[in-house]
């Protein structure tokens, strides 16, 4: 665009096009197949939600549905299930944030002070390999070690008073995501940090070293601080993600027994859409879920531009 | 970094700690690695020794290849397996044309639709169609029932098109101005300027993609249905260890003929998991760098 002159920018906007056609012809090809696949798949149904404020007959379609204003939210609402739907993505959520979040901090801080690099990199392959092994033999996994033969609950039943399969207790249910969710993604999320430390300068610590500072000082002073920035983003981004618990996992680890704690809102919206066929009211709740999804980010985005110079938009 | 400290100057408290995190290391190590170990030491076990034990594994419980032997013969895992192949292969190579020609478009300095396009693309990021109205759409396409209802929603990911285009724009324009004034076009430049010189990108975001289809399976489970002739192995997967179903013909001809099959069965489920996960794990190491890099790309912000 800075290329263009004072000439061509007198021009009418469709002369323009017309000129810019004819000289990349291929671009407007190109244009055309890739807007193709984003009406069809994203734009299509982005018009789609409209039928949350319907009562949606898949007969009649979108135009021959009954318009019924905000009635499907408002029985989101004051159903039984509301709160208990936001209480349980929020607290996944949060635990994950909580214990989750600064795990691969301290790893990738940790794993800075291994001096040998060939150990560095065997730990690296080692710890990014859970990030490698797809969602459904993950869950497979923690299921058959949970299950009423697995030896997790052979081992929860032996040092507590614990009783039966862990898969099927409501009150495991957290637990078993956030702690397998750490396992799988510690050492993959570590990279970024890691990669910041490689940015800080070496004359740092040998000034510190000089000032008497000990490795913990060190760490704490030097490693921490040069990582900052990143931690900040890296949080805001977390937070803004806060309500938008990873479905699949949540959808392949719960079961009947255990959806006192272990329903979150897009299972829900996966169970109402695609079992009960209650069209309108899924696209709903999941509405629900998007607004609340945008409003995070969005503030997260806004804290993060006033804090540091880096957002996302 | 540490290694820029004199070793010979290290108090006898840095020794302690070097030790001390190296144990720490080591001991997240057996940690991260022990599930996939219990896994495959269970699949190597006797099933009548394997249901006595109470607890952890450190080698297989007695020793048998019966599972493997199980699961080798079942068809399911051989027909997921084909169709997975099928999905990786060509749902990739679908992927990466689209990808390639987005991130192309996009890059293009005199294109006048860019910014417009990248408004249009980036949008999508933030705002979906949710589940239920993209399910609508897709059937209305008459994409159910068909590998193009697995292969084609969600075909084109904004993120890697982004990573790429990044990747595009680092290619210095003066190479593209020669080839233009030799009277090449768009497609020409495309072909023989950017993508020759773009080669550790699309490495990376190929590997994004096969990863990516291998593991799935949401498209397959809301879109197949009734099509289990077409399931890929992760839904084959589901059905036999998270719902843990027998919808095997194989498997469902032993059962009741002898005391033990439930038995096999459990050692089978483990047998299972690696013969499906054997194929990432052993292409992993040499691919890995390819995914920290493109984790790199995608972190730079334009």
């Amino acid at each position: 665009m800075s290329q263009a002159k004072a000439k061509p920018r007198k021009l009418p906007f469709f002369k323009r096009l017309a000129r810019d056609i004819s000289r990349h012809p291929a671009l407007y090809v190109i244009f055309i197949v890739i807007m193709t696949y984003f009406v069809l798949f994203c734009y299509w149904p982005m018009y789609g939600n409209i039928i949350a404020f319907q009562k949606y007959k898949p007969l009649k379609g979108i135009l021959g549905s009954k318009f019924v204003g905000f009635t499907n939210f408002e029985k989101f609402f004051t159903s039984y299930y509301f709160p208990r739907l936001v209480r349980n993505t929020l607290l996944i959520s949060i635990y994950n944030l909580i214990f989750g979040f600064p795990f691969p901090i301290i790893f990738a801080i940790l794993l800075n002070e291994v001096q040998r690099l060939s150990y560095k990199k065997v730990i690296q392959t080692i710890t990014y390999l859970p990030h490698f092994i797809s969602t459904m033999v993950i869950c497979a996994m923690i299921v058959q070690f949970t299950n009423s033969k697995g030896f997790l609950t052979i081992f929860a039943n032996s040092v507590s008073k614990h009783e039966g399969a862990l898969i099927t207790d409501p009150r495991y249910f957290r637990a078993i995501y956030v702690v397998s969710g750490i396992w799988q993604t510690f050492g993959w999320n570590s990279i970024l940090y890691i990669a910041a430390m490689t940015g800080i300068s070496p004359d740092l610590y040998e000034a510190a070293t000089i000032d008497g500072a000990n490795k913990f000082n060190q760490m704490l002073h030097v490693t921490l601080p040069g990582i900052k920035e990143t931690i900040v983003i890296m949080l805001i981004m977390a937070i803004g993600r806060l309500m938008n618990v990873g479905w699949e996992k949540a959808f392949l680890l719960q079961n009947e027994a255990t959806y006192e704690t272990s329903d979150i809102i897009s299972t829900y919206v996966y169970r109402k859409g695609f079992v009960d066929s209650d069209y309108s009211y899924s696209t709903a709740v999941n509405i629900f879920n998007s607004v609340i999804n945008l409003i995070l980010l969005t503030v997260a985005n806004y804290v993060s531009r006033r804090m540091t110079e880096s957002s996302l938009w | 970094m540490a290694k820029y400290i004199n070793p010979i100057r290290a108090t006898k408290g840095e020794k302690i700690f070097y030790h001390v995190n190296h144990i720490f290391m080591l001991v997240l190590c057996a940690i991260t690695l022990y599930p996939m170990l219990y896994v495959i030491f269970a699949s190597l076990s006797d099933p009548n020794e394997f249901a006595m034990v109470q607890g952890l594994l450190l080698k297989p419980a007695g020793f048998s290849t019966i599972g493997y032997r199980f699961v080798f013969r079942m068809s399911t895992i051989w027909l997921g397996y084909r169709n997975t192949l099928i999905y990786v292969f060509l749902g990739s190579a679908i992927s990466m044309v689209l990808t390639i020609l987005a991130a192309f478009m996009l890059s293009r300095r005199e294109f006048m639709l860019k910014k417009i396009s990248i408004g249009l693309i980036v949008f999508t990021m933030y705002f979906g169609g949710g589940m239920i109205p993209t399910f609508l759409v897709v059937s209305q396409l008459g994409l159910t029932k068909s590998i193009w209802g697995v292969m084609l929603p969600g075909a084109l990911s904004v993120y890697n098109t982004i990573v790429l285009r990044t990747s595009f724009n680092a290619i210095p324009p003066a190479l593209e101005e020669s080839a233009r004034i030799d009277g090449a076009g768009d497609m020409r430049i495309l072909f023989n300027v950017v993508l020759p010189l773009s080669g550790a990108a699309l490495a990376t975001i190929t590997l994004f993609y096969v990863v990516g289809n291998w593991g799935a399976w949401y498209n397959a489970l809301v879109y197949l249905q009734d099509r289990r002739d077409l399931y890929p192995l992760q839904m084959f997967l589901r059905e036999m260890l998270i719902e843990d179903k027998t919808t095997d013909a194989y498997m469902n001809s032993l059962s009741g003929s002898s005391a033990n099959v439930h038995l096999i069965k459990e050692i089978t489920k483990y047998s299972v998991i690696i013969v499906s996960t054997l194929p990432i794990l052993l292409v992993y190491p040499f691919i890995q760098k390819y995914f920290v890099k493109g984790v790199m790309l995608g972190s730079i912000k334009e």
